[in-house]
Parts: C-alpha cells; sequence; structure tokens
C-alpha cells in the first residue's frame, strides 16, 4: 500500500495529521525540497503540496507530470486560492488541445 | 521537395509504395487513437475542474475552522492532540490503460472511522469541525488527485500523437508521394526513350537492307 503526504505551512497542513497524511510543515525552499525528494523516494502515491510551496520546487513537479506517480496535486493554503491549481488544469488542456476550450465562456 | 537521392528504379519504387501504404494506415490508426484519446480527455479534465472547485472551496471551510480552533488553544495542546493520530489512509494504486496510456487508479482504504485522536477536554470544537469537515473532503482529495494526474497524462499522450499524425500528414506521406511520382516520371521517361531508340534503330537496319538490295 502506498501513503499520501503533504507539504506546506504548518496553519495549513497540521490538520491533515488527522485524517493520516503524512505531514511536511515547512515553507523554507530548501527543505521543502529535501521533504518533497524523500516522499518521492519513499514512494509515495499522492503528494499535496500548497500552492505556495509549489511556487518553490516548481520544475521537480513538472518533472514527475509524465509519470503515472506521485500525483502531484497543488491545493490552496488557508490563505485561499491564487488559482494556480486550476491554472494547472488550464495548462493541460491547452496542451492536449492546442486552445483553452474549457474555460473560454467565463472570462 | 526532397527528391535529390531517389534511385529511379523500379526497385526503389516497390519499396516506396509499401512504405507509404504503411504511413496510410498509421496515419489513419494515429488519428483515430488521438480522437479517442482527447473524448477521454475532456471527460475526466471536466470531472476534475468540477472536483477542483469542490475541494478548493471545501477547504477554505477546513482551514477557516482551524484558524479558529488554533487561536483559541495553545500551541502546544493542539500540537499534542494531533501528534499521534488513529486515522491513516492508505492508497493502493492500479493503473488502468485509456488508449494504451496507464492511468492511475487510487483506491485507497481508510483504517478507521473514528478521525478524533484526542480527547473533548482542552480541545476546541471548531477544532472538531474542521477535522470533520477534512474528513468529507478526503474523498474527493483523493479523486481530485487521481483525475488531475490522468489529465496531465493523457494531455502529455495526445500531444505526442498529434505531432506524430501532422508528421505522417504534412511531412512523411507527402515526401512518399512526391518520390514516386518521380521514379514513375522516370521510368516512364526511360521506357519512351528506349521505345525512339528502338523505332531509330529499326529505321536504321531497314534503311541498310533497302541500300544493300539496291547494290545487288
Amino acid at each position: 500500500m502506498y501513503r499520501v503526504a503533504i507539504i506546506g505551512d504548518r496553519e495549513s497542513v497540521l490538520s491533515f495529521k488527522a485524517v493520516g497524511f503524512d505531514v511536511a510543515d515547512t515553507t523554507d525552499s530548501a527543505e521543502v525540497l529535501s521533504a518533497f525528494n524523500d516522499f518521492v523516494s519513499k514512494n509515495y502515491a499522492i503528494i499535496f503540496v500548497t500552492e505556495q510551496v509549489a511556487q518553490l520546487i516548481e520544475t521537480e513537479i513538472e518533472s514527475y507530470k509524465d509519470r503515472p506517480y506521485p500525483a502531484v496535486i497543488v491545493i490552496p493554503n488557508n490563505r485561499g486560492s491564487s488559482g494556480m491549481g486550476m491554472d494547472a488544469i488550464k495548462k493541460s488542456v491547452e496542451r492536449a488541445v492546442g486552445a483553452d476550450i474549457l474555460f473560454k465562456e467565463e472570462n | 521537395m526532397a527528391i535529390a537521392n531517389v534511385n529511379p528504379n523500379r526497385m526503389e519504387l516497390s519499396k516506396l509504395k509499401k512504405r507509404l501504404e504503411t504511413a496510410r494506415r498509421g496515419h489513419k490508426l494515429l488519428k483515430d487513437k488521438r480522437d479517442g484519446l482527447m473524448k477521454e480527455f475532456l471527460e475526466i479534465v471536466r470531472v476534475n475542474k468540477a472536483l477542483r472547485e469542490t475541494v478548493e472551496a471545501n477547504l477554505k471551510g477546513v482551514y477557516e475552522n482551524f484558524l479558529v480552533a488554533s487561536a483559541i488553544m495553545s500551541k502546544q495542546v493542539l500540537e499534542n492532540s494531533l501528534m499521534f493520530p488513529k486515522h491513516r489512509v492508505e492508497v493502493g494504486i492500479q493503473t488502468k490503460n485509456i488508449m494504451s496510456v496507464n492511468v492511475p487508479v487510487f483506491n485507497f482504504e481508510q483504517k478507521q472511522d473514528d478521525l478524533y485522536s484526542y480527547g473533548f477536554f482542552g480541545t476546541s470544537g471548531q477544532l472538531d469541525a474542521s477535522i470533520n469537515r477534512l474528513g468529507e473532503v478526503l474523498p474527493d482529495l483523493l479523486a481530485l488527485a487521481e483525475k488531475e494526474k490522468s489529465a496531465q497524462l493523457l494531455a502529455a499522450e495526445i500531444e505526442k500523437t498529434r505531432r506524430r499524425v501532422n508528421a505522417l500528414e504534412y511531412v512523411m506521406i507527402p515526401q512518399f508521394t512526391e518520390k514516386i511520382r518521380f521514379i514513375k516520371m522516370k521510368l516512364d521517361e526511360s521506357e519512351r526513350s528506349t521505345t525512339t531508340r528502338l523505332m531509330k534503330v529499326k529505321d536504321m537496319m531497314i534503311k541498310e537492307m533497302l541500300s544493300k538490295n539496291n547494290m545487288s
């Protein structure tokens, strides 16, 4: 069985401990990176990262995009969503279709 | 078009014809694959978008409650309450094959359905609410992970397939047809020149015979 991890700032991710995620509460760029690599090497199935953290390790996240797992999923932190997760969906739509067809009606 | 290095002979012609046929068949197959992938992808991405919207909205509620809880409770108590979670999430990964793309399917197991790893003493109700809410979001969160990953993988595959289709359609196939045309024309040309040569030789032979007959 594989496990689930989350990386983010303390206030946002601490509550995930209760549902059994493995939590790395840090926002320091080097620590985040080592935590991320640690989770990856231990074969975690899903790694959630807050938007704030995702910005720090963008290239790493990008490099795991084409592999079946770990799934690296961006979630908003407690300061609300900056739309980064939606952007990721938008990007994959653009990559596949060549144009953004899902979000057009909104803007 | 690049027809510089083609040997205009029948051997090359039949080889090229075979390759053209393969390219055409491959093109058709890849095109079908691309369309199939696209159909799956659009479906997944739509689900993905909806899931993300609900998850983000729900997480907001989780965070709000947690923020209040952490304001009410002391840091130490809060940490102690969450230190030994009773609940564990484990995820089994299976892969599903969508048009030769291996897409993960996460089926998760919850070890215990009691989420609260602490007593009621000293902890605030908001913490309960926050964690309760989180427990509710959890299935959606994992479904989101699955769909989003699938969408990413499919997008990569679609991009690759589209490139191949275009390469076949706009580069390979025109090149082959052009080469085949070139060889055919060359062959026809040489055939015609052979015919004329034969006619010429025949004429010469007839003339020679005639002049011989006249001499004798």
